[in-house]
């Protein structure tokens, strides 16, 4: 029987050399004269083990990483196909105890099957919960969603079920599903893994989302910056179709639903789901004000489902399992669980995915092991470029969306962004301003003259700190931020002063003020 | 002269194609746009009249959509972007940034963020990503990859 070898084909393993290592390893066993099966999987989201290479033993997989093309000869040397001993083992890769200690619903599959067989996904219990949807009516579908305590998981946590039922109850044909899948926030990328990784995981999730609310047609509103995902989204969307699963007549029922990929063309704003609204009909991303709900008037003014990739991927296990199986995971008004994402300045990044509940502390020493450059952590960045800096001293809040608002941040999408005592938070601060600058959609004016504005001020202060505090130019940026915080459109205006006031509030002493001053 | 009349007939006939392509798709400006610029790295001004005759549209809603989106260009776009993302940010993308903009000028565009923030921090060169990228290894790939 010939060996299974896997090797990533996720785009962050492939930024790290993956396809050398993969050419590699089938040009060794060519020479050697040995035949084995090369399977490339999803991440199994150890980005610090990638590119990782795991075999197929008798006792499950064995896990060698990270791998260089040139420790391959190597690693044949040392019989790694029967999980021979190597400086590179990592053991079983199931017993790695940053995977071991997980709580992987949502990314039950990914890195474990090919991403495009069917045959794989349904062997993992995929489509389970389109199988249990078509046996229910509209109502119930979205009934086991409210109970499951879904919330979105882009970002707003907006509970899901309400938001379908809005949509089911709207009058108004066509309706659509949309998919956010824009995922713009720096520090994310458990959207992309899941579409890279498990793609049938989101078309079924999709599928029962057009059943539940009565949509045929479904969007996935891609960011162009994922071109492997969307390589692989239209390759499992035509597979899904050819066998039934999307299409005229889903799994014979007589039910219809289609699914087409729109890319997008850079920019932040269209996260916003209106902008993204906007930008699928082929206009400027520019916010719409609300009301209309797009649940009631969304896409060509028709009733619109719009969640995030994470939020329609939760589904097909609530169908499966039932609603109580999610909702026990989880604390206070957060359920389920979160895939959360250790980035920037840490040793083991990667995809931690754990019911909500679980204190940053844990996250970033226990799964993260503290900083990549060895030094103290200052501050982290939670809930993307819109989220809040937190100090050390807050890091035993708990993952809890409720929780993070009343610490004046956000858990947003999931991404936890590390940085070490070298960072400079006057310049972070800056550079918040800077990005809602650049990216606003200009619509309404506190965000697009006052992140400029606040460029400017921040300039100043950073100029004048080493020279003393200059408390008139700080009253005037809190000035600002009130304005921007209460008089933007959207989140972008609306959240830009939270990583800027954060920054300021427990950072002082960047800005060239004493403590004192900047609570002032 | 005859190589610009060259180009602008080459020009109006794949947008043509690619118009032909999309139109009667709802909401067919942005894929019009994309196959337009992947065929030829950038928009020519001068076919905006005739996507805008092909789509039904006027010339200001398909200038409008251009200027808004970073994607979209009127001229070749860099060789060459650096993820300036938080997370890249923390890893060093500035010193990054410089360092290739000192070599390439205007061929270095930052990018706001290319989704790899694990490995951080990360390039793109030519439409590949690099990440865990240093300087040494920047130096090296941008002596390799990138025409002078």
């Amino acid at each position: 029987m010939n060996i299974t070898v896997y090797v990533s084909r996720d785009s962050g393993a492939l930024a790290v050399g993956a396809e050398a290592v993969a050419n590699a390893i089938l040009a060794q066993a060519a020479e050697r004269g040995i035949t084995v099966d090369l399977v490339r999987n999803g991440s199994r989201g150890l980005y610090w083990l990638e590119p990782l290479v795991e075999v197929e033993t008798a006792e499950g997989r064995v896990a060698y990483g990270p791998v260089d093309r040139d420790d391959v000869p190597g690693l044949f040397e040392a019989d790694f196909l029967h999980g021979g001993a190597h400086p590179l083992a990592q053991g079983l890769t199931e017993e790695i105890p940053y995977l071991k200690a997980q709580q992987r619903l949502t990314f039950r599959r990914v890195g474990i099957t090919d991403p495009l067989s069917l045959d794989d996904y349904r062997a993992y219990e995929g489509y389970r919960g389109l199988t249990q949807a078509l046996e229910m009516t509209p109502a119930e579908i979205v009934a086991a969603v409210t109970e499951s305590g879904l919330r979105g998981r882009g970002g707003a946590a907006f509970p899901t079920g309400i938001k379908w039922n809005t949509v089911l109850e709207a009058v108004g044909e066509p309706k659509y599903i949309v998919c956010n899948a824009d995922e713009g926030d720096s520090g994310t990328f458990s959207d992309r893994m899941v579409m890279e990784g498990d793609p049938y995981l989101l078309i079924e999730g999709m599928a029962i989302a057009g059943l539940a609310v009565g949509a045929e047609q479904g969007y996935i509103y891609l960011r162009s910056e994922y071109p492997h995902a969307e390589a692989i989204l239209n390759e499992a969307i035509a597979r899904a179709g050819a066998a039934g699963y999307l299409g005229d007549n889903l799994r014979g029922s007589g039910k219809r639903f289609h699914l087409e990929v729109r890319r997008a063309a850079g920019a932040y704003v269209c996260g916003e789901e209106t902008a993204l609204l906007e930008s699928l009909e082929g206009k400027r991303g520019q916010v719409r004000a609300k009301p209309p709900l797009p649940a009631i008037k969304g896409l060509f003014q028709r009733p619109t489902v719009v969640n995030n990739v994470i939020s329609l991927a939760s589904v097909p296990a609530i169908l499966d399992k039932g609603p109580a199986f999610y909702r026990d995971y989880g604390m206070g008004r957060s359920r389920g669980t979160l895939p959360i994402q250790l980035t920037g300045n840490i040793r083991r990044g990667g995809l931690v995915e754990l019911g909500f509940g679980v204190s940053l502390k844990e996250l970033l020493y226990d799964y993260g092991g503290g900083t990549a450059s060895g030094r103290p952590i200052k501050a982290v960045q939670v809930g993307g470029p819109l989220g809040a800096y937190l100090p050390a001293e807050q890091f035993d809040i708990p993952l809890d969306y409720e929780a993070f608002i009343a610490a004046q941040g956000t858990v947003g999408h999931g991404g936890i962004v590390v940085f070490d005592d070298t960072a400079d938070m006057a310049h972070m601060a800056r550079h918040a301003m800077a990005f809602c600058a650049v990216e606003s959609c200009g619509k309404c004016t506190p965000c697009r003259i006052g992140s400029t504005r606040g460029v400017e001020l921040l300039d100043r202060i950073i100029a004048e700190r080493d020279k003393g505090t200059d408390s008139a130019q700080v009253t005037l940026l809190r000035e600002l931020c009130d304005t921007l915080l209460n008089g933007s459109l959207c989140a972008l205006g609306g959240m830009t002063p939270f990583p800027v006031l954060s920054a300021l509030e427990h950072f002082p002493a960047d800005f060239g003020l004493v403590a004192e001053t900047a609570h002032a | 002269m005859s190589n610009n009349i060259n180009n602008t007939e080459r020009f109006h006939s794949i947008v043509e194609t690619v118009i032909e392509r999309h139109r009667h798709r709802p909401g067919a400006l942005l894929p019009v746009l994309h196959d337009i610029q992947e065929a030829l790295g950038f928009i020519p001004s001068a076919t905006v009249g005739q996507i805008a005759g092909g789509l039904n549209l006027s010339r200001a809603e398909v200038h409008g959509v251009i200027s808004f989106y970073h994607d979209f260009r009127y001229a070749p776009g860099p060789q060459v972007r650096i993820c300036m993302g938080e997370a890249c940010q923390s890893m060093g993308s500035a010193a990054l940034l410089s360092q290739a903009t000192e070599i390439l000028g205007d061929g270095v565009e930052p990018v706001y963020c290319l989704g790899n923030c694990a490995c951080a921090p990360n390039i793109d060169i030519s439409h590949a990503y690099h990440g865990r990228m240093s300087q040494e290894k920047l130096a090296s790939l941008l002596a390799r990859e990138v025409a002078a």
